[in-house]
């Protein structure tokens, strides 16, 4: 069966402290390329091989955070048919004409019970990823400017009612469950990780008090050799690096956590595995909750699961 | 230049210079458990008071520190840099951890909402 319905993340809103470093990172440190400013302010990026016009897209404000987190499907149809679906579902949701974002059509927005704006979106303009769609080359100098990520990949909430979000996004928009931590007393989960592709998760929620936080967002890169050089790119650029290169025993990514310059905290991350919606999700106990999330370290340090913006 | 901080909870005093933040000045104290959060003015877990001495901040969340603290001299200490020698309450999260007198394993045990873990 073709992939259909929900794709993949497409684009991320943050807030940033101070544009012009936070500009200054995502282009030269990150190694995304910018692709336009709007009238509200706002700055667009998007990784050197994804073709659409945007992924990454930073404010400046007053505090750091997510501002919404936007997943594109296949078709207008499936807007529509979502929209509907949603509002059966009892989920109120909002529509935000096109143009609002540069090169994006109508987004379809609500909120989740974790307290975060999750968006829905069919149309992005195709930009190209800089290589001809007949006979391209491998890649391009921008794979090498900065960490340079191939794209855009997932991102994790921290929020209450993590249980509320996993049932919309299953029932209705056809995410799956791949993996998740189960709470030492079997009353729900602590973690959950959700795919709606063949990835081993496009969207990832911890329980947590405070609505509408994010632990982190997070940028595939092609190799593991790839997340070392990144690892040397942050020192070089004196990034604050949170834990890593590591892998997680969950999804059995490679990784490292690190913090843009407002705090904002991203992954560098390669592989995990390839999952399906008929796979049988796998299971982690508290007892063993430190390998699933850091492999090697064994142990949550003490930032994961307190510092969020 | 090089300045002296002093924490007024444990009468610790530590060396910080003008680059470097009273965060990392204070990690470099090598207690278990002081958090080097995002470091970047946006977790607000580093919070703290500076009750004296002259010192110059870069951007940080008004979600963790209010206009109005900010006035009385309340900052995040990993957006926070001496321009002399410095006196600082601890505030926020990073307060069990510093003053407690295990330091981290027990600022860590009576975290309400962490679990165990090993
Ligand atoms: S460490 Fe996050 S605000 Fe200072
Ligand atoms: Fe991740």
């Amino acid at each position: 069966m073709a992939m259909t319905g929900v794709l993949r993340p497409g684009h991320v809103q943050m807030r940033v402290l101070d544009l012009e470093e936070s500009i200054h990172f995502y282009t030269n440190v990150l190694g995304l390329i910018e692709t336009g400013r709007d009238s509200q302010g706002r700055v667009y990026f998007k990784a050197w091989d994804e073709r659409d016009h945007n992924s990454v897209l930073i404010r400046q404000a007053d505090t750091a955070g997510l501002d919404f987190v936007g997943f594109k499907v296949d078709s207008v149809a499936t807007l529509d048919q979502l929209e509907a679906d949603l509002k059966a579902y009892g989920v109120m949701t909002e529509r935000i004409p096109a143009g609002e974002m540069l090169e994006t059509g109508d987004r379809v927005r609500f909120l989740l019970p974790t307290g975060h704006t999750f968006e829905l979106y069919a149309e992005k303009t195709d930009i190209g990823n800089g290589q001809p769609y007949v006979n391209p080359e491998a890649w391009i100098p921008a794979a090498e400017h900065g960490i340079a990520p191939v794209r855009f990949d997932h991102l994790l909430c921290y929020g209450p009612d993590i249980e509320k979000a996993q049932a919309i996004l299953q029932d209705v928009l056809g995410f799956y469950l791949v993996e998740h931590i189960e709470l030492e007393d079997g009353s729900g989960d602590l973690a959950i990780w959700l795919s709606t592709s063949i990835k081993a998760h496009d969207i990832a929620f911890v329980r947590h008090p405070e609505p509408g936080k994010l632990h982190h967002v997070s940028f595939l890169l092609d190799s593991w050799e790839k997340v070392l050089r990144a690892a040397d790119l942050m020192s070089i650029n004196r990034v604050s690096i949170d834990i890593g290169p590591t892998r997680h025993g969950v999804t059995r990514g490679t990784t490292i956590y690190a913090f843009d310059p407002s705090g904002n905290r991203f992954e560098t991350f390669c592989g995990g595995y390839q999952s399906y919606p008929d796979g049988k999700p796998i299971k982690w106990t508290m007892g063993d909750v430190g390998r699933g999330i850091f492999y090697h370290d064994r142990a949550l340090n003490d930032t994961f699961l307190s510092v969020v913006t | 230049m090089r300045y002296s901080v002093q924490i007024e909870e444990t009468g610790e005093v530590y060396a910080c210079t003008e680059q470097q933040s009273l965060l990392w000045g204070l990690a470099q104290l090598g207690r278990k458990g002081i958090p080097l959060g995002c470091r970047g003015g946006g977790c607000g877990v580093c919070k703290v008071a500076i009750t004296q001495g002259d010192y110059q901040t870069g951007p940080m969340s008004a979600a963790h520190v209010t206009p109005e603290e900010r006035q009385s001299g309340v900052v995040l200490a990993c957006r926070c840099y001496p321009r002399g020698d410095l006196s600082l309450r601890v505030l926020g999260k990073m307060q069990r951890t510093v003053c407690a007198p295990g330091g981290g394993d027990a600022a860590k045990a009576s975290e309400q909402h962490q679990p165990a873990v090993q």
